[in-house]
């Protein structure tokens, strides 16, 4: 079958799939609609939260950015997994003993203050809504790509899909649609690396495969930063950035990935606190066998495209593939504009290098490096086809990629439309809203936020590249020390917990905006965004912990000066410590 | 309240232990220590390497589950368990 029928017929499949469990989990109260009911089994939310959690860049550019920054990449390996180990220990068990739907309701009344819980919310907006528009791109450039229909079209697809699902369902279609499309991701991401693992290595396993040999005898990862360094890039395995940069931001990750609203909730739909303990295992169980697999298909696809091009001896007149032979995989690509050649010496065959043989190349009659542009998503994306599998595979890549990327933005969108129907009508402007109305609210919120995410989808912000470290940053500086304090200090109080989100959230923003512009507007930069220029070479996505750590100390030296909590917060405190003595519904 | 704090305190030596050893296995020995890792090869990994993109992510996977046995165990101790 042609691949573009194939294509139609899996997205359409796991399309009417989705659909399907929409209609059949419509959510009838304002407990379903936030938090499934609280009746979400553990291993199930497990599920649910890996397909919430990675997104279209996990997906789809994660093992592209393996593939070119090889070992320094693994900040994002860690950074995107570690998240959950504080999770388990720090907020998910304590937050679902609380048992209220939103994070901002925690904030709001640990620190008995309507201020600390409305910068809750507002961090909570900006972090999950930036979010939410890398989402939006990710669908429709899957869209056009795979179906070549345009990406407008293929973006409001994406969204009407989305309305119905959430809206109708809120917490409980979300769920019950996200394990669905874990499903359908997981095996468009494995099935691709097996087989590549298996050609190159022999081995079925990827994980495996890539500490494995080659056909001749030599290392996977040994021939790969040989490779690399005669052509002059640099080593594969060896660190290239400076090693304070790395370790803060694979902190900033963590911590921020903690400290994500639509991460979290997740573990207010599980029935119980221990619950909440094993689903964040159970969740990063699925997490990791996508995290693991991705350096597989990295360092493999690497080699792949480094073999297929330079395929004789570096420097011998026919040592280079001859543009005229590329493949199908590399034609299909250029008209995408993702993979870009230029014959830059007019030889007809195709020389790709890095800077560390720019001397040499000029004596080879070579005129710089001529493949122009390799997007880091092609790595993925392309997999299938540079392996030769069979076109049902190329369609489930796509389908995979579309699930990614509208599970993370359905998780996302519920954050948000439950921050302001619960936090800020019900909570603040409209208190006396009945159960009725505020699912109403809830609906509206949803639908609202579906389309301000849609619009920005269609008319992406010039900064759109530069939000995620802002969303990281912000939900590590801001949320994460303000919930941890609020569990294990009854020390901190109103003042102290405000001040500090907002010293943690102000030198985070200014941090970024001072090598990226104010706002992300081009051209009032303070300082180019260079490493030199950098202070004490801490990059602006690794400021969160900085930020963070900020927040921490404001906020215990102001609480040492201002009156302690109030005795009900701290028998609130002691309270969510123990475990027992959660309803299983609990109503408020 | 006695009770509650004695299970407190060890709910928290069980946190710490927990976080030095997430801490060890990524920014120690991913990052760190990542150069002097690499001279110890396993199979065709280099240690450190392996560490950072492998190993710490199956050993954050492990201390999840050894956490959450150790509490529900915790939790009967001190009678906090839910029904």
């Amino acid at each position: 079958m042609e691949l573009k029928t194939m294509t139609f017929l899996v997205v359409g499949f796991t399309f009417a799939l989705y659909i399907y469990i929409a209609i059949r989990s419509k959510a009838a109260t304002t407990g379903e609609f936030y938090v499934a009911g609280k009746g979400v089994h553990p291993v199930l939310n497990g599920m649910a939260t890996g397909a919430d959690w990675m997104s279209a860049a996990s997906f789809i550019s994660m093992a592209g950015m393996i593939a070119f920054q090889g070992y320094d990449a693994s900040v994002f390996l860690m950074g995107w997994t570690g998240g959950y180990v504080l999770l388990a220990m720090l907020l998910a068990p304590y937050l679902r003993k609380y048992g209220k739907y939103t994070v901002p309701a925690f904030i709001g009344d640990r620190y008995y203050s309507r201020t600390a819980r409305v910068t809750a919310v507002i961090c909570l907006i900006v972090a999950s809504l930036t979010y939410v528009i890398g989402q939006m791109k990710g669908i429709g450039v899957a869209f056009s790509r795979f179906l070549e229909v345009s990406f407008e079209l293929g973006l409001v697809a994406g969204m009407i899909i989305v309305f119905i699902y959430a809206v109708l369902g809120g917490m409980k279609g979300v769920t019950n649609t996200q394990i669905a499309q874990y499903c359908v991701l997981i095996f468009a991401y494995t099935i691709p690396a097996i087989f590549i693992s298996l050609q190159l290595t022999g081995n079925p396993i990827p994980q495996l495969g890539l500490g494995g040999s080659m056909a001749d005898g030599t290392h996977l990862l040994k021939k790969l930063d040989q490779v690399l360094v005669e052509l002059g890039f640099a080593e594969y395995t060896a660190q290239k950035g400076g090693t304070l940069n790395i370790f803060l931001y694979t902190m900033s990750l963590m911590i921020g990935t903690a400290g994500l609203p639509h991460v979290i909730i997740r573990f207010f739909t599980v029935p119980k606190v221990r619950d909440a303990r094993s689903s964040v295992g159970w969740a990063l169980v699925f997490i990791a066998i996508l995290y693991t697999t991705a350096p597989a298909v990295g360092a493999m696809a690497r080699l792949n495209l480094m073999e297929t091009i330079q395929t004789g001896e570096i420097g011998s007149p026919d040592g280079n593939l001859l543009y005229e032979e590329r493949p199908d995989w590399f034609k299909n690509w250029e008209k995408t504009g993702l993979l870009v050649f230029e014959d830059k010496n007019n030889d007809g065959r195709i020389q790709y290098y890095g800077p560390g043989l720019d001397a040499q190349a000029e004596s080879f009659g070579w005129k710089g490096s001529e493949m122009v542009k390799v997007d880091n998503d092609i790595m993925v994306l392309a997999n299938p086809e540079i392996a030769h599998l069979p076109n049902w595979v190329i369609a489930l890549v796509a389908a995979g990629g579309i699930a990614a990327a509208l599970s993370t933005a359905a998780g996302l969108l519920l954050a948000i439309s439950s921050a302001i129907s619960h936090d800020v009508l019900k909570g603040i402007l409209m208190p006396d809203l009945t159960d009725k109305g505020e699912l109403l609210a809830g609906r509206l919120a949803m639908a609202g936020a579906i389309i301000v995410a849609g619009y920005f989808g269609l008319h992406p912000p010039g900064f759109a590249a530069q939000v995620v470290a802002l969303a990281f940053g912000l939900a590590a500086s801001s949320i994460f020390p303000a919930l941890m304090m609020g569990i294990f200090s009854k020390k901190v109080n109103r003042s102290g917990a405000t001040f500090g989100m907002l010293a943690g959230i102000g030198s985070t923003l200014v941090y970024i905006f001072w090598f990226k512009g104010w706002f992300f507007i081009p051209g009032t930069e303070m300082m180019a965004n260079t490493p030199d220029n950098w202070f004490l070479g801490i990059s602006p996505e690794a400021f969160g912990s900085v930020g963070a750590l900020i927040n921490f100390i404001v906020a215990f030296t102001v609480s040492s000066f201002t009156p302690a909590p109030p005795e009900h917060i701290q028998h609130l405190v002691e309270d969510i410590r123990i475990p027992s003595g959660a309803g299983a519904a609990q109503d408020h | 309240m006695k009770d509650m704090s004695a299970y407190w305190r060890e709910n928290l030596r069980l946190v710490i232990g927990c976080i030095i050893v997430w801490f060890v296995v990524s920014y120690g020995f991913g990052i760190l220590l990542v150069k002097p890792m690499n001279a110890i090869p396993l199979g065709g990994y280099k240690l450190g390497f392996w560490f950072a993109q492998q190993g710490s992510i199956y050993i954050f996977v492990a201390l999840i589950f050894f956490y959450m046995v150790r509490m529900n165990k915790l939790d009967r101790k001190y009678n906090v368990h839910e029904e």
